[in-house]
């Protein structure tokens, strides 16, 4: 190495590279020239094409919302779907003043004060630039022909066909089925926005809440050349959006139909179950409302008014309702006394009215002042004898009673197919513990045995109850949804043999709760008259444990919302149950009044199979005889 | 002992004079102007591309921050030190680039990240930075002009990284890293005929490189670049929309935060490699003008300072480093405005990216190591 350098001239070499310096020097204000000359050309000269390119030849990427999936009921009919319908838009970027523009449009068609508040909430949140704030839905003809002819005139305001959801059997569904509404902030936090790009609107309750991800779709984009204005000139390229799946539910809009006729004016829950399936035919919260009102948005005022209802229209009483059961939940007691040894079918206990825990001095009345004698299980479910469950819930305890409520779905979720459904009380030491921090005493066990005390369901629970008893034990996850996507996909729960007991158990159950209807001293017995059929079925009432005495509502009101809260549950027909029904009359007094409405549900639904099978042999009819034909 | 028989005898009188602050800290202020005047115009723009969220600007600060006391840190270093040391760095450059190879994070189809978890970083940045001082380190060991021997191994200094870069595959930074070493040659006094037979070799070669090395992305870029308007919606779609930006700024532009093109979301990685559109947009030709005038000040400064480095190594150095920059400068705004192809190249200082940032401070600490270098005792 060191003989190359003894060559090296420091003075020569820095020469040359300062010569190479200068050289790159040169080189980097040629280059630079050439930069300089390349913006001058484009901004400069070419500035005015440029401007125009940038301010009158937009090429916009737009999001093209998907189609929301509709929703049909088990025998097809249309539950949920989306109708074209004009609205009414202001795009703020190119608008001169929305102030004044809102104040022309109210000129020209008339803006209502709801609609104002509810574009100034809608304004101030954020959108991508050039979407429109939506301003009125539903334009009617004349609306729209004075808006194209003003438009002119009213630069910013955007009138476009878009497809709002619509729910044809308004509030017969509106609990179960839900409806969309507008994506709220905290909802627009929380969502992927790539999926939500264009839409919007989300499920909120129910169904279209509880199955927003199936019915949303996938959003499609289409690159569009507008105008300074923002009409679109041309879709340049389009990827289509993929529409929501549709669903297919278990429900039957008829069976629905006629439960809201039988209801109207009470408040109430009906909800029933397909015994085999799991899936639920009817699910119904009396009163109701339309859920078209809340698809666009509601009004402040007319929410506040179904919200401060007294009948609360808005709650869902079938999922969120809880109610202390009653006698509903004698037989599944007596089946867990059977089962567990405690009694048997010639176990009796003398009722003489009222009973007494040893060295107690308190009474537990029997609803019958005198008591009902000497009573089996049989009689004692009958004739919903208390005195004869205060015994066996006594002898039993109350670690046999949560066994077996819990194992006939009690206290816990049903995991059906919808939002957050209440979870009820199905009282145990433990629970008692917890939730009230106190030990269990003998007495509360005496309550629970009747279905009182801290015992609490839903309506569901008790239609899942009884379709559980229904099937011998077995239980199956109630649900809503059949099949999604042109009935490809079918969902089907699968049956869990939750209670075991011998079968003489069941039977001897099933007896009591057919004597119930069809027995002479049934508690249902008049209800039962007439049937072509046989059904087993069970009474309860449920004392109203408060109400707020309110100075508003006068005595007679106050008196009737005091009443007791009338229960029935029961399925039919007894051999091969079909369907099992619960059902909640609040402040129903008796009863034979819930068990009436079961009835009426029944014998509906019996109808309408028998008319199914009608049609459906005359379509094999048809086809046998287009077969001959051809 | 290399050093001591290139001292030049004449230049040993101004050494005796008594340091300056700026001498005794190692830093050049001039330099230190210009490149915070360009940090603070790109931050100013950075606010605007940025959707009026401070969050890019408010990560870009903190890694100018890193990056001024990487660059101190830098510069407190004598260029010998430098010259001595920097093999190692550069083999850890390559082993690290081999390692992104096999086991690097992908972006878009490329691999080009290393995450170690709380940082991610791309390695070909410290090869960008260690190669034209590596070369030049291997330069400065003989006499120069380099002979032929030289050359071809410098060759391989350069290409080895440079197709390391390539197979990631990520094309503008291979060409870049091979600019850095390439000018080193050139600085070095390469002679004119080896010049001329590589200019030669490359006519051949680049149909080659066309047809069996670049992939379908690169050559699609390069087509766009010639005719943008064939592929609207795609690939020609970015360069359509800044060219839009840029041209309708005109001479005076449309004013902060007021461009419409990369307000309404038309333009592209606005905050990052396409920033010089949304400058050029909001402050028209008057702001270009502007900012290349700061990129213009930088080179010659930088170039002074190869002027008057102390030694071989200095100047080529910092020659290198200067043009790398510059070269950085003319390929983005080449690229954004139509005239290159678009290969992913941050405009220094100005677009957004803490890597980036990070390994040009350091650049800059070199650079003001060269500046200040102190004559030994010997010099007089």
């Amino acid at each position: 190495m060191s003989d190359f350098q003894q060559f090296t001239d420091p003075r020569a070499e820095r020469r040359l590279q300062q010569q190479r310096v200068m050289i790159v020097l040169a080189l980097v204000f040629l280059l630079g020239a050439c930069l300089v000359a390349r913006y001058y050309f484009l901004q400069i000269k070419q500035h005015e094409r440029y401007a125009t390119l940038s301010e009158e030849n937009r090429v916009h990427v737009r999001p093209v919302p998907p189609t929301r999936g509709l929703v049909y009921d088990r025998n097809g009919v249309i539950l949920a779907e989306n109708r074209p319908s004009y609205t009414l838009s202001i795009v703020r970027e190119r608008a001169v003043d929305v102030d004044q523009l809102l104040a022309d449009l109210k000129d020209l068609i008339g803006l209502t004060e709801p609609e104002l508040e509810q574009f100034q909430i809608q304004r101030k949140q954020y959108r991508r630039p050039y979407e429109g704030v939506e301003l009125r839905f539903r334009l009617n003809e004349e609306e729209v022909a004075k808006l194209a002819v003003n438009e002119f005139r009213l630069p910013g305001i955007e009138v476009e066909v878009e497809l709002i959801r619509h729910y044809p059997l308004g509030e017969i569904y509106a609990h179960t089925l839900g409806y969309v509404g507008r994506i709220n902030e905290r909802e627009q936090a929380r969502f992927d926005p790539d999926l939500y790009d264009g839409t919007r609107v989300t499920g909120k309750i129910g169904i279209e809440k509880q199955y927003e991800d199936s019915l949303l779709g996938l959003v499609g984009y289409e690159y569009v050349e507008t105008d300074a204005r923002g009409n679109v000139l041309r879709v340049l390229e389009r990827e289509d959006p993929v529409a929501g799946q549709n669903l297919w539910l278990h429900l039957d809009s008829r069976l629905q139909k006629k439960i809201y006729e039988l209801l109207e004016g009470k408040r109430a829950s009906i909800v029933a179950i397909d015994v085999e399936t799991g899936g639920v035919l009817a699910m119904a919260s009396v009163p109701g409302f339309d859920p078209n009102l809340f698809v666009t948005g509601i009004s402040n005022r007319a929410y506040n008014a179904l919200l401060n209802d007294l009948d609360k229209p808005l709650y869902d009483r079938s999922i969120y309702g809880q109610y202390p059961p009653g006698s509903t939940v004698k037989p599944i007691y007596g089946l867990a006394g059977l089962a567990e040894g405690v009694i048997d079918s010639s176990f009796t206990v003398p009722d003489y009215g009222y009973f007494q825990l040893p060295n107690e001095e308190r009474r537990f009345r029997d609803w019958k002042k005198e008591g009902h004698g000497e009573v089996d299980l049989r009689i004692a479910i009958e004739q919903s004898c208390d005195v004869y469950f205060y015994e066996m819930g006594y002898r039993g305890g109350i670690d046999m009673l949560s066994k077996y409520g819990d194992l006939f779905g009690l206290g816990k979720p049903t995991g059906i197919d919808l939002p957050s459904e209440s979870i009820g009380v199905m009282p145990s030491r433990d629970w008692k513990r917890e939730n009230r921090g106190i030990a269990w005493y003998p007495g509360d066990t005496i309550n629970a045995s009747i279905g009182q005390g801290f015992t609490l369901t839903t309506p569901l629970q008790l239609a899942n109850m009884t379709a559980v008893l229904a099937r011998r034990g077995a239980n199956i996850t109630p649900s809503i949804i059949r099949a999604m996507d042109q009935a490809e996909f079918l969902f089907e729960n699968i049956a869990v043999q939750d209670v075991v007991a011998d079968e003489q158990h069941w039977d001897l159950v099933y007896q009591g709760m057919e004597d119930v209807m069809h027995s002479i001293r049934g508690t249902a017995y008049r209800i039962g008259v007439g049937m072509d059929y046989q059904m087993a079925g069970k009474t309860g009432t449920a004392q109203v444990v408060s109400i707020e005495q309110d100075a508003e509502y006068d005595s007679e009101q106050l008196k009737e919302r005091q009443r007791d809260h009338a229960l029935f549950v029961g399925f039919a027909p007894l051999e091969n149950p079909s369907i099992a029904v619960a059902v909640i009359l609040e402040n129903g007094e008796h009863s034979s009044a819930a068990a009436e409405l079961a009835r009426a549900l029944v014998d509906e639904w019996r109808l309408l199979q028998q008319q199914d099978d009608i049609d459906a042999e005359a379509e094999i009819e048809v086809a046998a005889v287009r077969e001959v034909g051809t | 002992m290399a050093d001591f028989l290139r001292r030049l005898p004449e230049g040993g009188v101004e050494g005796t004079s008594k340091p300056s602050f700026w001498q005794r800290v190692h830093l050049d202020p001039i330099l230190l102007c210009i490149v915070y005047a360009i940090l603070g115009i790109g931050t100013f723009v950075l606010i605007s591309a940025g959707e009026s969220s401070l969050y890019y600007v408010k990560r870009q600060l903190v890694f100018a921050g890193i990056g001024t006391i990487a660059m101190i840190v830098v510069a407190q270093l004598p260029p010998s030190f430098m010259r001595r040391w920097v093999w190692p760095v550069y083999v850890f450059g390559i082993l690290l680039l081999l390692v992104v190879l096999f086991f690097g994070a992908g972006a878009k189809g490329a691999q080009r990240w290393i995450d170690l978890g709380v940082i991610s970083f791309q390695p070909s940045e410290i090869v960008k930075l260690t190669l034209p001082i590596t070369v030049a380190a291997f330069l400065s060991q003989g006499p120069l002009p380099p002979n032929l021997g030289r050359v071809v191994t410098t060759l391989v200094l350069v290409l080895t990284p440079m197709g390391l870069v390539l197979k990631q595959p990520d094309l503008g930074t291979g060409m870049l890293i091979a600019a850095s070493g390439f000018i080193v040659l050139f600085l070095a006094g390469l002679k004119w005929r080896y010049l001329i037979a590589a200019f030669v070799l490359a006519l051949i070669g680049l149909p080659l490189l066309w047809l069996f090395v670049m992939h379908d992305y690169q050559r699609q870029r390069v087509l766009t670049m010639f005719n943008p308007e064939a592929d609207k919606l795609g690939a020609g779609w970015n360069i359509i929309q800044s060219k839009t930006a840029i041209g309708s700024g005109g001479w005076s532009g449309k004013g902060w935060m007021g461009g419409t093109q990369s307000h309404l979301d038309f333009l592209p990685e606005g905050h990052t490699d396409f920033i010089i559109a949304v400058l050029a947009e909001e402050f028209g030709m008057r702001g270009v003008l502007f900012l290349l005038c700061f990129y213009m000040l930088f080179v010659v400064r930088g170039f002074w300072i190869s002027l008057n480095a102390k030694s071989a190594f200095g100047r080529m150095v910092a020659g290198a480093l200067t043009f790398t920059l510059f070269v950085y400068v003319f390929v983005n705004m080449g690229m954004v405005s139509g005239i290159l192809p678009v290969v992913g190249v941050p405009l220094p200082l100005v677009s957004y990216g803490g890597t980036s940032l990070l390994s040009l401070f350091m650049s800059f600490g070199v650079l003001m190591a060269i500046a200040t270098e102190k004559r030994k005792l010997s010099d007089k």
